[in-house]
């Protein structure tokens, strides 16, 4: 599905991606940990194509095609989705619009009908069931007001909708209690399948009791420096990064 | 290229027209107008309040009075809204056109039609407002227009009237070959409680040299509600320079939303007073000047007694080589005591060659007042443009969703209907890459 080598990118002038090396197979659930600034938000950033990262040397094949020269729609077009960090406010753009003319953009590309406003509500009904969110943020401008909780499951309301075939979730749980934990996890939970994969990424093992991934992989300064099963979550847990990064730079 | 322009070319065009006739108070208040303008003169950038606007060749030109053209009732359909529900009065050149227009039986009493009838017909509401309330020192173009002035609109509506319908003004620019003047007057009265809606739309059909400098009274009587717009698509070749004079009494209520997309300079000036206790005056606008267009707006909003509330609401959306100026001014006599007037003018510009002056000021003079201003100029959010193409939408149609977004808060506030929704779609066609988002509106 996805394979990544030798990435490296910078921002600013300043190296952040120095030789990442990752591979997820179709219907894998991949998760990333590692600490703060090693460059978590940077990969998934350069995956969803935001040009303010440059990427200087290094390949990205995703279904066997180079996603390095795609622009960011055709990226989603093509089902990659970026459940942001921080979602972005956008003030005077409702939820409900936003999402329709995305999902027919990605409808066009994929060559099927555009779905009209009868078919395009109740899709999202459905699909807000899901999340639990309330049916009147559909018609309240993107993001605009909302909780914290709401921002995070609006992004899993919308990658819903979208059904994506390559889910990247920055951080989608921090600041999240237990109740929205759940519903997050949930909803990520009822679109695995073979042909769908999953990068979690996030800090706190917690998140992977309910998303359980096949392989965990730890990122410290722009590399990936250890990879193992869902047991390797619990370790970090327990013994916190600070042996791996001294790994990394020996 | 320009022409050699006589230094009293006004005065002989003022003469030529034959505007020195007519009855006592009106030739009384054209030469008014005429010695105004002749001791001043055309501005230039050494004056103050027009740095930030240059002139160009318009100094140079010499305009004379405009002929009336014939136009197609066609033209007319892009900026009609509502149209059975509508009274409409059509002027070609600043001429009235009674082919174009169409007035439904009016409430007894209440009086919308042109000027030149009203003159005509000697009503006496001319003597006692028309040119009564627009101060011309420190407007030139208000007393060249005051000069010149022939034909226009008058609406009256008497004590307790409510007028039902809309009263749309359309004023058609059509351009001949000669460079041409038009002074399009408005006189607007609501007495005590009355109600009125007035849209003036500005259209041009053809491009060539053209100046339109309206001026437009708007006197509100106690606990009156005018809702007023100006709506201005003139061609790329005309000067607009607008005065707009609002006067208001006790407990009144004007609303006045300003678009402009048109014209090649364009300037707005805008003089509200608030002379009586808890008055509301509300003015907003919208200008989008792109390739060479300039805009200038210019507000001044005296508080002049307590209790009264104000609030300017600006947007500027600047594009390629276009530039924009806003000069926001509230004042705050000395009784004007439990002032609340906000001010705001927020610019988007979207390319590095655009650029945007921008005033805010309050001067006040009372103690007990609550009084905020701001203005930002921002460039496109990328964030929020990245954002929306990661989830599917191109590039194109995501900045245009950005621009509309910003650009259409201003029309939100239209209560009408059907005008907000032709006003959502001035704005659409608008936008740097017009994409069909129809759905929106
Ligand atoms: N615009 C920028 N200019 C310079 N440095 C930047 C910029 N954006 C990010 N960085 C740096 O790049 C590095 C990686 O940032 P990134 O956001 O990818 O980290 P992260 O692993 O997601 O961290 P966190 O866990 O805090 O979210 C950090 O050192 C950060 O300071
Ligand atoms: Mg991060």
């Amino acid at each position: 599905m996805l394979e990544i080598k030798n990435l490296h990118a910078s921002v600013d002038g300043h190296e952040v991606l120095k030789g990442l090396n990752l591979t997820i197979e179709a219907g894998g659930v991949h998760s990333i940990m590692g600490p703060n600034g090693s460059g978590k938000s940077t990969l998934a950033q350069v995956l969803a194509g935001r040009e303010t990262y440059e990427v200087t040397d290094g390949q990205i094949l995703y279904k066997g095609k180079d996603l390095l020269e795609m622009a960011p729609e055709e990226r989603a077009c093509e089902g990659i989705f970026l459940a942001f960090q921080y979602p972005v406010e956008i003030p005077g753009v409702t939820n409900s619009y936003f999402l329709k003319s995305a999902l027919n953009s990605i409808r066009k590309y994929r060559g099927e009908d555009e779905l009209d406003a009868v078919e395009f509500l109740k899709l999202v009904r459905e699909k807000m069931k899901t999340v639990e969110l309330d049916e009147r943020l559909l018609n309240r401008a993107i993001n605009e007001g909302f909780s914290g909780g709401e921002k995070k499951r609006n992004e899993i309301f919308q990658m819903a909708v979208l059904e994506p075939t390559m889910a990247i979730l920055d951080e989608t749980d921090s600041g999240l209690d237990i109740d929205a934990l759940r519903i997050v996890a949930e909803g990520v939970n009822q679109l695995r399948g073979p042909e769908r994969s999953f990068l979690v990424i996030t800090h706190y093992q917690r998140l992977l009791n309910y998303i359980v991934p096949d392989h965990v992989h730890v990122l410290v300064d722009g590399r990936i420096v250890r990879s193992g099963g869902k047991e390797l979550a619990l370790e970090l847990e327990d013994k916190g990064y600070s042996w791996l990064e001294e790994a990394a730079t020996a | 290229m320009s022409v050699a322009i006589e230094s009293n070319h006004y005065e002989q065009a003022f003469a030529a027209a034959g505007l020195d006739q007519g009855p006592a108070w009106l030739t009384a208040l054209r030469q008014t107008g005429l010695a105004a303008f002749a001791a001043v003169g055309f501005p230039t950038t050494q004056h103050e309040d027009w740095r930030y606007t240059s002139l160009g060749n318009i100094p140079k030109t010499p305009f004379r009075p405009a002929e009336t053209a014939s136009v197609d009732a066609s033209v007319l359909e892009p900026v009609l809204f509502d149209d059975d529900r509508v009274d409409r009065l059509v002027f070609v050149n600043g001429h009235y056109d009674q082919k174009l227009s169409r007035i439904d039986q009016l409430p007894a009493g209440v009086v919308v039609q042109s000027l030149a009838d009203a003159i005509a017909a000697d009503l006496p509401l001319l003597a006692a407002h028309l040119g009564q309330h627009a101060r011309l020192d420190g407007h030139p173009f208000a007393a060249l227009a005051t000069a010149f002035v022939r034909d226009g609109v008058v609406v009256h509506v008497p004590k307790g009237v409510a007028l039902e319908r809309p009263v749309h003004v359309i004023h058609v620019s059509r351009p001949g070959a000669e460079p041409a003047l038009v002074c399009p007057r408005l006189l607007l009265v609501a007495e005590e409680s009355s109600q009125a809606m007035l849209v003036e739309t500005f259209l041009g059909t053809d491009r060539g040299p053209h100046l339109v400098a309206p001026v437009a009274e708007i006197v509100a009587g106690e606990n009156a509600f005018v809702d007023h717009y100006r709506v201005q698509h003139e061609s790329l070749e005309t000067g607009f320079f607008g005065l707009l004079r609002i006067q208001q009494a006790r407990s009144s209520n004007v609303q006045s939303h300003l678009l402009n997309f048109g014209g090649a300079v364009v300037r707005n000036e805008i003089a509200a007073h608030l002379a009586g206790e808890g008055g509301n005056c509300d003015l907003y606008g919208l200008f989008m000047p792109t390739g060479t267009q300039h805009m200038d707006n210019h507000l001044r909003v005296e508080h002049e007694a307590p209790h009264c509330d104000s609030r300017e609401f600006f947007k500027g959306i600047l594009d390629e080589k276009g530039t924009g100026v806003f000069t926001g001014r509230i004042y705050v006599h000395k009784p004007a005591q439990k002032t609340d007037a906000k001010q705001s003018n927020m610019n988007l510009l979207l390319s590095p060659d655009a650029q945007i002056d921008t005033k805010p000021q309050l001067e006040i003079f009372a103690d007990d007042v609550k009084c905020t201003h701001g203005a930002t100029i921002g460039q496109m959010d990328e964030d929020a443009l990245f954002y929306l193409r990661a989830r599917g939408v191109d590039a194109r149609s995501a900045r245009s969703l950005l621009v509309y977004a910003f650009a259409s808060e201003t029309v939100e506030q239209v209560s009408h209907p059907a005008l907000r929704t032709l006003l959502h779609e001035a704005i659409i066609t608008r936008l740097p890459h017009g994409v069909d988002l129809k759905e929106l509106v």
